[in-house]
């Protein structure tokens, strides 16, 4: 999601990289508002135990937290949840946010907006949308979303966005259910008239871990995606920029998670703890920081949790002595975590840890298989599929 | 319309400016001038940043290269074709519009 201040350039415009230190105050932060949301997305990002209405910061504690962050140097804040929509202090959020000189970015379902709320967050100060998307139609996207009508509400709030001027992300988080929709996804995207399309593949922690085997593409559809993407990144230059994730588990090098852990970004939940990415609760045995407690300044010096797995010294073979090392850190945390059992293991997405084997076979197997049924994410442990079927 | 940021050509006749969505601003902390726009934040160059300052809609790009020139005391066409490259460069990640159209 925001591991993205990423920019290749020339003529004279550099992308801001961090230096090369354990840390550095992030560009951008990502702002949990709430877990609470009206969709059911299997594949949800939020940690299995989510956070009540009542555990959730106040607005005086938000606007505390946004003046901080734009104090220590932080550039960018993105909105997110959960639905941030469902706060009804929202636009009020986001006026504090750009009145402390933060860009703002909501990111959302968008099925709770209406013309008149989204005037009111543009008129707030609002500099981009980012609107999720679970496929190109209705019958695939609102299964996914586990939630009907969401679709066509998200095509009707894309064009607001776009007659209000704002510009507009395109969020498409694709797994194998939907896969063979991509190319609808793209054309989707341009006739929304949306300046950024965001291909997404599911990345397996918490919920979409539960929803593996009924996510999990195969092979030949990954092929296809990324031959898809790249052609569509040549022919649309200059029309919709397209950022394109691949999935772990067919990889041969581990992702750069978030850049490192606790290195150039984190993220805040709706209760105030500071994370170094919105899944590292996956992780048990690790104390989270809170703004209720310390300032940002103090947590992000100091946090046990954060400078646990900081820089490279804490790193086993086979990562310790490899000279990928520092392009990689290791790779994911919450994903050695979800796999091994430790989040100090190297990720097993890396080609040269000893379960890098099992996980691709698993996720062809898995893919082969073809499970449909989906777990839908909600606030007690999630509901089978079949289940509400056999309830309707 | 200097919103929309859609397969602009910068040439000398263009006035470009920044869409509503990128900011360019001088950030404090770092003591840096930056661009912010959706999940990047780039770092113009000292050139880069006398240009940008130059970029209000109003004034032509062939105007940015004759007071650069000026100043400098340098070649014309040198001027011109940093300053082209780096507008369309900004351009074609949808950072910059142009006032007076692709066609001019």
């Amino acid at each position: 999601m925001s591991e993205s201040v990423v920019t290749r350039t020339d003529s004279g415009i550099a992308p801001v990289a961090p230096i090369a230190r354990d840390h550095v105050i992030p560009l951008a932060v990502l702002a949990e508002l709430t877990h609470r949301c009206p969709l059911q997305c299997p594949y949800c990002s939020n940690p299995l135990d989510l956070e009540r209405a009542g555990q959730e910061l106040t607005t005086g504690e938000w606007r505390k937290t946004l003046s901080e962050l734009a104090q220590i140097g932080v550039l960018q804040i993105h909105f997110s949840g959960g639905e941030p929509t469902v706060r009804k202090d929202l636009a009020e959020i986001v006026k504090h946010a750009n009145d402390a000189g933060l860009y703002t970015n909501l990111i959302t379902s968008a099925v709770l907006l209406t013309k008149d709320k989204l005037k009111d967050l543009a008129d707030a100060g609002l500099s981009h949308i980012q609107i999720s998307f679970q496929g190109s139609e209705t019958i695939v996207a609102d299964r996914v979303a586990g939630l009907a009508k969401s679709h066509d509400k998200k095509i009707q709030v894309a064009r607001w966005s776009r007659e209000l001027d704002l510009p507009l992300t395109v969020n498409a988080v694709m797994h194998r259910q939907n896969l063979h929709q991509l190319s609808d996804v793209i054309q989707m995207a341009v006739d929304l008239d949306a300046d950024r399309l965001e291909i997404a593949n599911v990345q397996y922690y918490g919920w979409a871990l539960k929803n593996r085997a009924a996510l999990m593409p195969t092979l030949e559809q990954i092929e296809d995606c990324t031959r898809i993407v790249e052609d569509a990144q040549v022919r649309l230059k200059g029309t919709l920029a397209i950022d394109y994730v691949v999935p772990d588990y067919y990889a041969i090098r581990p992702k750069k998670c978030m850049g490192g852990w606790g290195r150039q970004f984190f993220n805040i939940s709706p209760s105030g703890k500071v994370l170094p990415c919105h899944a590292a609760e996956t992780i048990t045995g690790l104390a989270f920081d809170s703004v209720r407690d310390h300032s940002i300044a103090w947590i992000w010096e100091n946090s046990e949790a954060l400078n646990r797995y900081r820089g490279t010294g804490w790193m086993p073979e086979p990562c310790r002595s490899c000279d990928h090392r520092e392009e990689d850190y290791g790779g994911c945390r919450c994903q050695a975590f979800a796999l091994t059992g430790d989040a100090g293991n190297t990720d097993p997405a890396c080609a040269l840890s000893p379960l890098h084997e099992g996980i691709f076979k698993t996720a062809e197997q898995e893919a082969a298989e073809g499970a449909s049924q989906f777990i839908y994410r909600n606030f007690s442990g999630g509901t089978r599929e079949e289940d509400i079927i056999n309830r309707a | 319309m200097a919103t929309r940021a859609r397969n602009v050509m910068i040439g000398e006749m263009s006035r470009p400016a920044l869409p509503r969505h990128v900011k360019f601003r001088f950030d404090e902390a770092r003591q840096a001038w930056v661009i912010l726009a959706p999940e990047r934040v780039l770092a113009p160059d000292e050139t880069a940043v006398e240009v940008l300052q130059l970029c209000d809609g109003e004034r032509s790009v062939s105007d940015m290269i004759d007071a650069l020139a000026a100043k400098y005391v340098a070649d014309r066409k040198d001027i011109s074709a940093d300053v082209i490259a780096m507008l369309q460069d900004l351009a074609d990640k949808g950072f910059l519009a142009d006032k007076v159209g692709p066609e001019a």
